[in-house]
């Protein structure tokens, strides 16, 4: 079954309080069972509190299932790439080191890659993954866009990347400025940045189960 | 036509016109060729074809040629002393012959593959010579309680034809199919029990083959019984439910689930250009300045990007291109950029002096048990 047009994922990494939710509830899902796909990331530990949660952006392009020699991963009619065919991966780090949000994890010891799935047993159904449904900031949120639009009206969801002269496009949006400037997010632009501090003001539980 | 569409049909059509020589030859001119099998034996030269096809297609690949160069001159500039031989040759035999790998996977799915895989390997090594006409027995003059094994027309060795030894040899196929049997139902029992495999599965990709197995397995035994205990009722229908059964394999064989088996002995290949690059140099991530994968290998990737269409060269950065950056560095500068959207609104500003080299991210929650999974990531996260 595949995962409902009108629900999608949407991440904001500025909300994330490193709370580690996230990475305990992935390691509940069905498809990668007792393994946590989440990356959760301390941006500079001796200098910040910033912490960003990665989940599998899901391009449309994935560069991931382009540079892997075995063809093991592959991307369904709704848009998600799913972790590598246990059958075929034969481990050689390729989408690893690709991959431009640096998401698959190796696993060398059962020489396989796993990476997120956006929960597909749960997301296939219209149940959100779990890390979604247990963020408390919602820095990881899953459900349709008008949802999004009312609880946080000063921002946007964007799905275009720029990383240098390659232009990426996914399935799961990135909330923005609702004043940024353009649609497409120049990730290598900010290269060099240093972390940044945030107030997110929004009311995170606004009008949830209102519906 | 496109390239490689040609040379992999002139590769196809090669191996199959050998396959057919050998055929020939092995047989002795077609003279111990069974005339009753040449539906399996076309059936086989049929997926001969199809699976060199697509082999070669699949080495058509930028990422895939690379690796296949690759992992060809790693074994021929290996240092091939006794105990690299030896640990090379024990790791093929573990993680090929003894499914190793997978039993790190999951036990019961290491149980699984093992049955289904020596099944299907001692299946092929009794039916295929004699498909081909290259095995046949026949009595010894003079001494018929013997029969003598021709191989390739060649005489092998003899054994008596009551023995335990020939009751073991000529039911071979039946414990083949009990291994197979035994290994498909354990194989249906998880797709039918694991939420997480149900979610993903494909009836083609993921049943098709396990219903092909049993079939070929349940028809084979029901010739076993019908010849052994019922006195041949329904012989002929059988053996036609059989030949559908095993012609329909053999015709799957380029086409699904089954092409991993000739995938699978590129993980050597891998296995070995990892371990003879990362005694190379080093590449050192442009961000954070930590060694986080051989050069070799990183020069690599840029090289299939380029040849895929992808283009991640950065223009006035001395990063040059994003295959330089190491992965957490990457999700850094991904929060830096949603940062950057953010800016003038949520606060924004840099809570760190602009520096010229970032420190590296560091996972949140490496001590609970969720950091890397294997050594390999462990390298590519810096833990």
């Amino acid at each position: 079954m595949p995962v409902p047009e009108t629900l999608e994922f949407f991440v904001d990494p500025a909300r994330c309080i490193g709370c580690q939710s996230c990475v305990q509830a992935c390691t509940e899902c069905d498809t990668h069972k007792g393994q946590s796909m989440i990356q959760l990331d301390y941006i500079d530990r001796a200098g910040s509190t910033q912490t960003v949660p990665v989940v599998c952006m899901h391009c449309d392009s994935p560069t991931c299932a382009e540079v892997c020699p075995a063809d093991a991963i592959k991307r369904t009619e709704d848009g998600v790439v799913q972790t590598a065919r246990k059958p075929r991966c034969i481990a050689c780090n390729n989408c690893v080191l690709a991959c431009p949000f640096g998401v698959p994890k190796m696993n060398s010891e059962a020489s396989l890659m796993m990476k997120c799935d956006m929960c597909y047993d749960r997301t296939s159904v219209g149940l959100k993954p779990m890390c979604a449904s247990v963020c408390p900031s919602q820095a990881l949120a899953f459900g349709t866009r008008e949802e999004m639009a009312r609880m946080r009206p000063s921002a946007t969801p964007v799905n275009t990347f720029r990383f240098g002269g390659q232009t990426i496009r996914t399935k799961v949006n990135v909330m923005v400025s609702a004043d940024a400037p353009d649609n497409c997010i120049d990730v290598t632009a900010a290269m060099f940045d240093a972390s940044t501090g945030h107030d997110v003001l929004d009311d995170v539980f606004g009008e949830v189960g209102q519906e | 036509m496109k390239r490689e569409v040609f040379r992999s049909g002139a590769w196809g059509l090669g191996v199959t016109s050998v396959l057919a020589l050998l055929i020939v030859v092995g047989s002795r001119n077609l003279a111990h060729f069974d005339a009753a099998l040449v539906a399996y034996t076309f059936s086989l030269l049929f997926a001969t074809f199809g699976l060199t096809y697509r082999y070669s297609m699949w080495l058509s690949r930028p990422p895939t040629a690379m690796f296949w160069r690759r992992g060809w001159q790693a074994l021929l500039r290996r240092p091939w002393g006794q105990g690299h031989a030896r640990a090379w040759l024990s790791g093929m035999a573990l993680d090929l012959l003894a499914n190793r790998f997978l039993f790190r996977r999951d036990r019961l799915r290491g149980w699984t593959h093992l049955l289904i895989m020596w099944g299907c390997i001692l299946a092929v090594a009794i039916t295929f010579p004699l498909v081909f006409g290259w095995l046949h027995f026949r009595p010894v003059a003079g001494d018929l309680s013997l029969y003598q094994v021709v191989v390739f027309g060649f005489p092998a060795f003899r054994f008596p034809h009551d023995s335990a030894f020939a009751f073991f040899l000529f039911h071979g196929l039946v414990w083949a199919s009990l291994l197979v049997i035994a290994g498909v139902m354990l194989a249906v029992r998880r797709r039918l029990r694991d939420g997480g495999a149900g979610a993903v599965q494909r009836f083609a990709e993921d049943f098709m083959p396990l219903i092909l197995l049993f079939a070929v397995s349940v028809t084979g035994l029901m010739l076993t019984a019908s010849y052994t205990w019922m006195k041949g009722y329904g012989f002929t229908f059988v053996s036609i439910l059989h030949a559908v059964t095993v012609i329909a394999t053999f015709i799957w064989l380029p086409f699904g689930k089954f092409f991993h088996v000739f995938q699978r002995p590129a993980q050597f290949g891998a296995g070995l250009y990892r371990s003879v690059s990362i005694s190379g140099d080093q590449a050192s991530c442009r961000r954070c300045g930590h060694a986080f994968s051989s050069r070799a290998h990183v020069l690599d990737l840029i090289e299939v990007e380029r040849q895929l269409g992808y283009r991640y060269d950065i223009e006035g950065s001395e990063a040059e291109h994003y295959q330089w950056i190491c992965p957490p560095c990457r999700r850094a500068t991904f929060a830096a950029a949603q940062s950057r959207a953010w800016r003038g609104h949520r606060g924004g500003e840099p809570l760190t002096a602009d520096r010229r080299s970032p420190p590296m991210p560091v996972y949140v929650n490496s001590g609970l048990g969720q950091g890397p999974l294997g050594e390999e990531d462990a390298k590519n996260r810096h833990a």
